[in-house]
């Protein structure tokens, strides 16, 4: 299975010391190019704001602004991203965060080498080599997440609940291996998210499992919930 | 077992787990939670039962929601403890000292690429003074001097400036510079290279043409106090940017990946004492180096007080010992 998934999906899979495996899902160049576009313009908002404050200030407030700005460059996207959410106010707005590359939370550590490294990854222009280095490798790093040993992931789960519509269980006329009862059960749950027309064809493809007139769709909804575990009758 | 007993045996434990990674998430609306000695062993369980849901082809939404709940815990239980100051202080006291020790290769190396330059351009203008201009534009050399000029109130600055003001610049300014130093080692070693010879190209020759023209007394006992903090920091920069190049040409017997990483971790305590030294510079240099101090012998004595004891804290502090 996996070796069939694996050019397409940008999954990058840890073993944990509990002997599980997480998937962690990768973001690409584009969500990351608008968090950075969002993080820019919060920055650029407030070292505005400082501006004017600075002008009514005078002598300190310049002073306070080219102290923001450092700041504001160096240390403060690191403190965020070290912080639980392990994202900046531009990636949690695109759904994404920052983990190491064992899946575990970002620290100061990695989050400050990380933020440090920009400056090659902004070279020669425009973020030019970062997104090179990025469209370099399967976990899209940058140089600096190469560095920090980083991973920017997808933070937000995957997908929402839905629940299997209870119906007369029935089982399956031939005996089904594990995978294709998986599937059986993953098309039960997302039957309602498919549109009935989709459903119903895509359903009507089964052909060795549909026995009678009933609609399609129900036969094998009533399947999964044999599958699932519903007494049959 | 089918999934629906499964789900009716175990669930209480899921449930469990989940409102003890909330509350330790900020929610303060639940009330009860499980005890944190329970933790653990709630955690291996669920990853047990993911492990079993996989196995088992359990339906995708119900191992997607274990995977959620492992992959919450994960992040709860293996996050890394908040830095203590016990920590910092190890590491102002000693612990950089040591490994600037250790690294001794690449900050040598840093540390002659930085300053033999500056020191050539320093002799060098005083044996063929116009050589200054060549190196750097005429009226940036013109307006140095008005910032030396013996009528001034305060050193190394424009009648306009203050010393916050200019503590502030220095901190912008110079912090960046390192930055940047060690940011270019990860181009194999050439940005670093680049910025520990143009600067000490530019500072060598800057310092050779004040002195040059006369003005060695003022830039002098300017420089004095913060010249050891800043162009030590700098030099610890070019060394902490060596280090990630040393892990892209020599990785050893690592990948060039694991290699970037476990050296980076050595470069970013090395560039991070190097920022603490920039900070130390640019307070002293904002608001000591300014002063006009009569006699200037005083000035020069910190400044030579200075290199002393940060010479003595990189060669001696942290040794224990038999080590």
């Amino acid at each position: 299975m996996r070796s069939l998934s694996a050019p397409l999906d940008t999954s990058h899979h840890v073993a944990t010391p509990e002997g599980v495996e997480l998937n962690l899902r990768v973001a690409g160049p584009v969500p990351r190019a608008l968090a950075w576009l969002i993080d820019l313009a919060w920055r650029l908002a407030a070292l505005l704001v400082l501006a004017f404050v600075a002008s009514v200030l005078g002598e300190v407030g310049t002073a306070v602004f080219l102290l923001s700005w450092f700041a504001l460059e160096w240390l403060v996207p690191a403190y965020f991203e070290s912080r639980s959410r392990g994202a900046t106010p531009g990636k949690r707005a695109m759904g994404l965060m920052v983990v190491r590359d064992d899946g575990a939370p970002c620290t100061l550590g990695p989050a400050l080498t990380r933020n440090l490294l920009r400056f090659a990854d902004f070279l020669p222009l425009f973020y030019f080599g970062g997104l090179t280095a990025m469209l370099c490798n399967r976990q899209f790093k940058r140089l600096g997440d190469f560095v920090a040993g980083t991973l920017v992931v997808y933070a937000d789960p995957a997908t929402v609940a839905r629940q299997i519509p209870t119906m007369e269980p029935l089982r399956p006329p031939i005996a089904l291996k594990p995978e294709e009862a998986r599937t059986v059960l993953d098309f039960a749950e997302r039957a309602a998210a498919l549109g009935p027309a989709r459903a119903e064809e895509l359903a009507s493809l089964v052909t060795p499992l549909l026995r009678d007139n009933t609609p399609p769709v129900q036969q094998l909804t009533q399947y999964a919930n044999y599958l699932v575990g519903h007494a049959a009758d | 077992m089918r999934q629906i007993e499964f789900e009716r045996r175990f669930g209480e434990q899921w449930a469990a787990l989940d409102q003890w990674i909330a509350v330790h998430n900020g929610n303060k609306t639940i009330k009860d939670r499980p005890p944190v000695s329970a933790v653990p062993w709630l955690y291996r369980n669920v990853c047990h039962q993911l492990a079993l849901a996989r196995e088992r082809r359990y339906s995708p939404q119900l191992t997607e929601r274990l995977h959620q709940l492992v992959l919450a815990g994960h992040h709860v239980l293996y996050a890394a403890p908040a830095p203590n100051r016990e920590g910092f202080l190890a590491f102002l006291l000693s612990g950089f000292a040591r490994e600037v020790r250790a690294e001794w290769r690449v900050v040598w190396l840093a540390s002659l690429l930085f300053f033999g330059p500056l020191l050539a351009l320093l002799m060098a203008i005083q044996i063929w003074p116009d050589f200054a201009s060549v190196v750097i534009a005429p009226q940036d050399l013109a307006q140095m001097q008005t910032m030396y000029d013996p009528e001034n109130e305060r050193l190394g600055q424009r009648p306009a400036s203050t010393n916050t003001e200019m503590f502030a610049y220095y901190v912008w300014n110079n912090t960046r510079i390192g930055f940047q130093t060690f940011a270019g080692g990860i181009l194999y070693g050439i940005g670093t290279l680049f910025f520990l010879l143009f600067n000490g190209v530019y500072i060598g020759a800057i310092l050779g043409h004040l002195h040059q023209v006369g003005l060695g007394p003022q830039i002098w006992s300017f420089v004095a106090a913060h010249s050891a903090l800043e162009l030590l920091a700098i030099a610890i920069s070019g060394a902490a940017g060596f280090k990630l190049a040393t892990a892209l040409i020599a990785p050893g017997l690592r990948s060039r990946k694991l290699a970037l990483v476990e050296e980076g971790r050595i470069a970013f305590r090395l560039i991070g004492g190097a920022a603490l030294m920039f900070f130390a510079a640019a307070v002293i240099e904002g608001f000591f180096s300014p002063l006009i101090i009569d006699p200037r012998e005083i000035k020069y004595g910190v400044g030579i007080g200075m290199w002393l004891v940060l010479l003595g804290y990189f060669c001696f502090a942290g040794r224990t010992r038999g080590a």
